[in-house]
């Protein structure tokens, strides 16, 4: 694979970035790396490498041959958004940006269960307009929960009616989603 | 200004209302924490960019009309006296931190206060619901219906594994916190809170007293909120907490009544000990106040005191904090001017009680 940025090296960085939700994949030689972490980083201050491995720490998806070299180091994690390390995380208790979710994800999953009772899935509100969508995915699993209950107890007209409207659903997504 | 209509105005009206419960509940609140997609939190945020925010909320929310909760008004701290600032913390408007530490804090207040939105204290905004008396579901449902509101205009972090993204990782999920401020006297009396306590813990409640520490709380004022945000939907939260405090009621009803029947002398001599203390002293402490002052609202909660109203206990907790009593004066005070202050206004109240 060539490096997406250049088109001449071949590509030896590949990681994913997760800005609020938005994923993108990034292929890039490490040439461009150090480039285009000059733009993650704005004003604060830190190499690419510290970048790279703190997305690769974070278990962001990166092929194992690939991860060798900056496994071995292993800097602080760093939220690539507003600077914030994992260690002054650990001081400090708080977080510097909704990407330092993204960043320090993988540490912050034991941290939540301790937290919240055992607990480090959302199940509450979903924002009314910028979740629309997460609003029909829930939705279509409660009528397809739904629909199950009803082939159970034979209904089977109902039932029909049930699978319509998750059809009718899941089109109104994928029309979105196309278009 | 005389005391009366300084209290008219000092004491937010949604406290005026009197709500279920408020013999023992004192208040429900509800608290959101959100902050907005694509800006760095409040923690690491240079002046400039809190700023912004500030101007945000302003442009989109402040002078416009909710259909709940009418005008909305915003403060900015930098804007304030220190005294108002502390004036505002003492109504429970806004959080000590917001007072002092914020680069560029600002609070939107809804004409009866029951609603505010702190702007850059902790998370970029804090919508809190406040109503008298046990009104969990009410306020659930006031906080939501601004939040929502100000999700039309406003973009928030939200993720859909973790939910709303807040700074403090305690608070990820709902954001929510949900808080009951209750008057528990006689289960501190027959010493039954602190066996209680330990169980009301385990549930994922938090018990704190509102001032003062743990069951040494001065006033016998406790705040029962939940700890829990992340993995329960905010039903389940208020719902959990409202059982907790539905027992607890139940539980303070029971002690008033054994109280009362083992030992009504005992309890009727502690009662007008304190009445008459509050009624004649010339200075008084704050710590002896909120003693004295659960003592008599016990004593009006039991029917015991008669030509009183309950909501003295209310009035006066917030009247007689130093950020009040300095409004009142129109001065700076020293701590012993303060106490003579403090046994004035609750003298004065009093005799407005007596006197019709
Ligand atoms: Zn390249
Ligand atoms: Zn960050």
């Amino acid at each position: 694979m060539l490096c997406q940025e250049c088109q001449e090296r071949p590509a030896s960085l590949h990681f994913t970035k997760i800005i609020n939700g938005e994923k993108t994949e990034i292929h890039v030689c490490e040439t461009c790396a150090k480039d285009k972490g000059d733009q993650f980083q704005g004003s604060n201050n830190f190499s690419i490498h510290q970048l790279l491995s703190g997305l690769l720490d974070a278990g962001q998806s990166l092929s194992a041959s690939q991860s060798q070299p900056y496994k071995k180091t292993q800097p602080d994690l760093k939220c690539p958004s507003c600077g914030m390390e994992y260690k002054q995380f650990a001081k400090v208790g708080r977080l510097g940006c909704a990407d330092c979710y993204r960043t320090f994800n993988q540490k912050l999953e034991p941290v939540f269960k301790r937290i919240h009772g055992g607990n480090s899935v959302h199940s509450g509100k979903i924002p009314k307009r910028k979740g629309k969508d997460l609003h029909v995915h829930r939705e279509i699993e409660n009528l397809k929960e739904k629909m199950k209950k009803l082939i159970e107890q034979e209904e089977f007209e109902k039932a029909a009616e049930t699978r319509d409207r998750i059809r009718s659903l899941e089109e109104s997504l994928n029309n979105k989603g196309g278009a | 200004m005389s005391l009366g209509p300084f209290i008219n105005e000092a004491v937010s009206p949604w406290m005026k209302n009197e709500g279920p419960e408020a013999d023992i509940v004192i208040s429900s609140r509800i608290r959101l924490a959100r902050n907005l997609q694509d800006v760095t939190y409040p923690l690491l945020a240079d002046k400039e960019q809190l700023e912004k925010i500030v101007g945000k909320v302003e442009d989109k929310f402040a002078g416009h009309s909710h259909r709940r909760f009418g005008q909305l008004e915003l403060l900015k701290m930098n804007d304030l006296k220190a005294n108002d600032k502390r004036v505002l913390v003492e109504k429970h408007l806004i959080s000590p931190n917001l007072a002092t530490d914020s680069k560029a804090g600002a609070v939107l207040l809804s004409e009866d206060e029951s609603l505010s939105v702190m702007v850059n204290e902790e998370d970029h905004l804090r919508i809190q619901c406040l109503l008298s008396g046990f009104q969990l579901d009410e306020g659930l449902k006031y906080a939501n219906d601004m939040d929502d509101w100000m999700e039309e205009k406003l973009d928030f972090a939200f993720d859909e594994k973790r939910g709303y993204l807040t700074t403090c990782p305690t608070n990820v999920g709902t954001g929510l916190r949900s808080s009951v401020m209750m008057h528990l006297p006689a289960l501190v009396l027959t010493k039954n809170l602190n066996r209680i306590l330990p169980a009301i813990n385990q549930l994922g409640l938090v018990v704190r007293g509102i001032y003062g520490e743990g069951s040494e709380a001065l006033g016998n004022l406790f705040q029962v909120s939940n700890q829990t945000t992340l993995g329960k939907s905010e039903k389940d939260i208020v719902e959990d907490l409202r059982n907790v405090v539905t027992q607890l009621i139940q539980q303070e009803r029971a002690a008033r009544k054994t109280l009362l029947e083992q030992s009504q002398n005992k309890l009727e001599d502690r009662i007008y000990r304190s009445y008459g203390i509050l009624a004649y002293s010339r200075r008084m402490e704050s710590k002896e106040a909120m003693q004295r002052l659960s003592d008599v609202r016990l004593g009006i909660d039991m029917g015991l005191i008669k030509n009183v109203n309950g909501k003295i206990l209310n009035e006066l907790m917030i009247l007689t904090q130093p950020g009040f009593l300095q409004q009142y004066a129109g001065e700076k005070l020293n701590s012993e001017q303060r106490d003579e202050r403090r046994a004035a206004v609750i003298r004065e109240r009093f005799n407005l009680e007596t006197n019709g």
